[in-house]
């Protein structure tokens, strides 16, 4: 920070701290109703994740009574969802099962970001070889049916959270990078690159200090949108046993157990279903809200 | 002309090729492995010595790979480990039963949702855009599994109306194709017409749409005569890559219904490690993939004269 005290620093307003600018962020959405029923729906889901424990009264493995339907009361236990096959309480485990997917989600997409704009700046940067065969690789990748690459890579290498992490990352960097790719070229030539390169500041911190944050605007919206694709695509895994190992609660396992029973007992899918439905909602509405914002701007 | 088309088909080669080597060295790099998966966990240290000699999986892997890409391009993926019969019986049965299900979901999607791309897409910011692009977002934003179990649960278990498997066991019947096929047309349908409305909304903004309108063109030619033949050039390229999805969304669908189809049998065969079948059903699903791909950018280039004659 010593380049802005040089010359009379008196007239320079002072950067307000992140969550200041996090919270103007937010209040930026008010205006738009969409966006703000998307936070709403993130934040429920953030809060029940986050006070779990509190919010349910029985362990989400527990097998307590089988086959209750929702509202019901068996002896001193009620059952706000009903009951499984096993006899867990539904509720339970859709509120433990938001831990999961609030974990590995975010995880997922963040370790994606990582990888797809280091090869993004790369490739946007540098240019030439480094350019072509990283728009090469991202285009084999792309071109592969996305679940078809999940399905047989989960499957022999196994089911668990590193597996999936990786997996999702394997196959959305590329995106990511193609974004990054496509920001950075237009940003590569502005001024103020210039001036850092004649400062002599090394490749990667103008890479990372001076393109990448002045990319942020449309990598945010695509974030929203992607940590919504990567939490279906759990969800799927899940639903395809896939996913995580049982006997640990998974919002997709869940209606994968249930799956024969929902003739008969709907309300063991149907629940699951609504949980992770509304939070991608929340998170597409978001993404809409942000880019209607910046739209208007 | 013929040199990029000539460009996208090599393209289109080299793409199959590293992921047949990728998916082969995914699969085979331990011949033990293979041979414990084909032989089954009884067989002895002997036999599985005896088969991988037989078989030729004392051979470097290079080798192996060439001889395995051999057969391959003249149509033999070997014997499936499930079903102990050619994985050519089985494979193109299945493929041929989600050629009808994709079939039937794009004659079904591609024009509802054109319709309501243009629709919201004429009047950027109206009410009905508004309504069209939000319900678009709902419905993206519901997974076909959940799609799969709304639907199942308003037509099957409430109504009683349609069938919940789709297996087919007597034969071809059409009320079992259309849960899955209005669960993938759900969950797809909202990006086209998402799409097609961008397009459309660019397109509206062009001085020659002003120009048409205000020479007093009524409005309908305007929009048909004028707007959507530069509109839906972008939605051919959006729908093309569309069968890319398709090929993921019939795994989930397929699953669901019991449908007899290529998803559920890459999901088999990927479950119980069915190495051969994994292999030719990858091959399939790559092909399809980059050939549509190859498909949607030679059309693009007949369909959009900017590029055909530059």
């Amino acid at each position: 920070m010593t380049e802005q005290t040089v010359g009379g620093d008196t007239d320079i307003p002072k950067r307000p701290p992140w969550y200041v600018r996090a919270w103007n962020a937010i209040k930026l959405l008010r205006e738009t109703t969409v966006g703000m029923i998307g936070v709403a729906i993130v934040a429920f889901w953030l809060l029940v994740a986050m006070f779990a424990p509190l919010l349910t009264a029985y362990d989400p493995n527990a097998t307590i009574a089988p086959f209750q339907k929702p509202f019901a009361t068996v002896g001193e236990n009620f059952f706000l969802l009903g009951t499984d096959h096993l006899g867990r309480d539904i509720w339970s485990r859709i509120a433990h099962g938001s831990r999961t997917v609030l974990f590995y989600a975010p995880l997922a997409t963040l370790s994606a970001y990582i990888v797809g704009i280091l090869m993004g700046v790369l490739a946007g940067y540098r240019r030439g070889w480094y350019d072509e065969i990283l728009s090469r690789i991202s285009d084999i990748i792309l071109s592969f049916p996305v679940l078809v690459l999940y399905v047989i890579v989960i499957a022999t290498f196994g089911a668990s959270g590193t597996n999936i992490v990786i997996a999702i990352t394997f196959a959305s960097a590329p995106g990511i990078m193609r974004i990054v790719r496509g920001l950075v070229l237009d940003l590569r030539n502005r001024d103020y690159i210039a001036a850092a390169q004649t400062r002599g500041e090394s490749p990667w911190r103008i890479m990372l200090v001076e393109l990448l944050p002045n990319a942020r605007g449309p990598l945010i919206v695509d974030a929203c949108l992607r940590l919504g694709y990567v939490t279906i695509t759990i969800g799927v895994l899940g639903f395809l046993g896939l996913g995580l190992p049982p006997p640990d609660p998974d919002w997709g396992g869940m209606i994968n157990e249930s799956r024969n029973m929902a003739q008969v007992f709907p309300h063991m899918v149907i629940f699951p279903c609504i949980a992770i439905s509304s939070l991608v909602l929340g998170l597409n509405l978001i993404a809409d809200g942000l880019r209607e914002i910046s739209l208007n701007d | 002309m013929v040199v990029f088309i000539a460009k996208r088909l090599g393209y289109m080669v080299l793409t199959m090729l590293v992921v047949s080597i990728l998916v082969f060295v995914m699969l085979e790099f331990s011949p033990g492995n293979v041979a414990r998966k084909v032989l089954g966990p009884y067989a002895t240290q002997e036999q599985l010595a005896i088969w991988l000699e037989a078989n030729g999986y004392n051979n470097p892997l290079w080798e192996r790979y060439i001889t395995w890409l051999g057969n391959a391009l003249t149509g033999d993926f070997g014997d499936s480990i499930i079903y102990k019969v050619p994985v050519n019986d089985v494979l193109w049965d299945r493929l041929g039963n989600t050629a009808i299900l994709g079939l039937a979901v794009l004659v079904v999607m591609v024009p509802i949702a054109l319709t309501l791309g243009v629709l919201a897409g004429m009047k950027e910011g109206s009410a009905l855009d508004r309504t069209i692009s939000i319900t678009s977002i709902v419905t993206t934003s519901i997974p076909e599994f959940a799609s799969t179990v709304f639907l199942a649960a308003i037509f099957v278990f409430g109504l009683g109306l349609l069938p919940g498997t789709s297996a087919m066991t007597s034969g071809f019947n059409l009320a079992e194709l259309v849960l899955p096929v209005m669960a993938l047309v759900l969950y797809d349908f909202g990006y086209v017409a998402r799409m097609t409305r961008a397009s459309m909304a660019e397109v509206m903004q062009t001085p020659y749409i002003r120009t048409a309108i205000l020479k007093g063109l009524p409005y309908y030619r305007v929009i048909v005569k004028h707007a959507l033949r530069n509109a839906l050039i972008a939605p051919f390229t959006v729908i093309m890559l569309q069968i890319n999805w398709l090929l993921s969304g019939v795994i989930v669908v397929e699953f669901f219904f019991a449908y007899k189809g290529f998803g559920a049998l890459l999901l088999e065969a990927s479950l119980r490690q069915d190495i051969y079948m994994i292999e030719a059903c990858a091959m399939v699903a790559v092909f399809v993939a980059v050939g549509t791909q190859t498909l949607a950018d030679i059309g693009y280039m007949f369909l959009n004269p900017r590029i055909r004659f530059s």
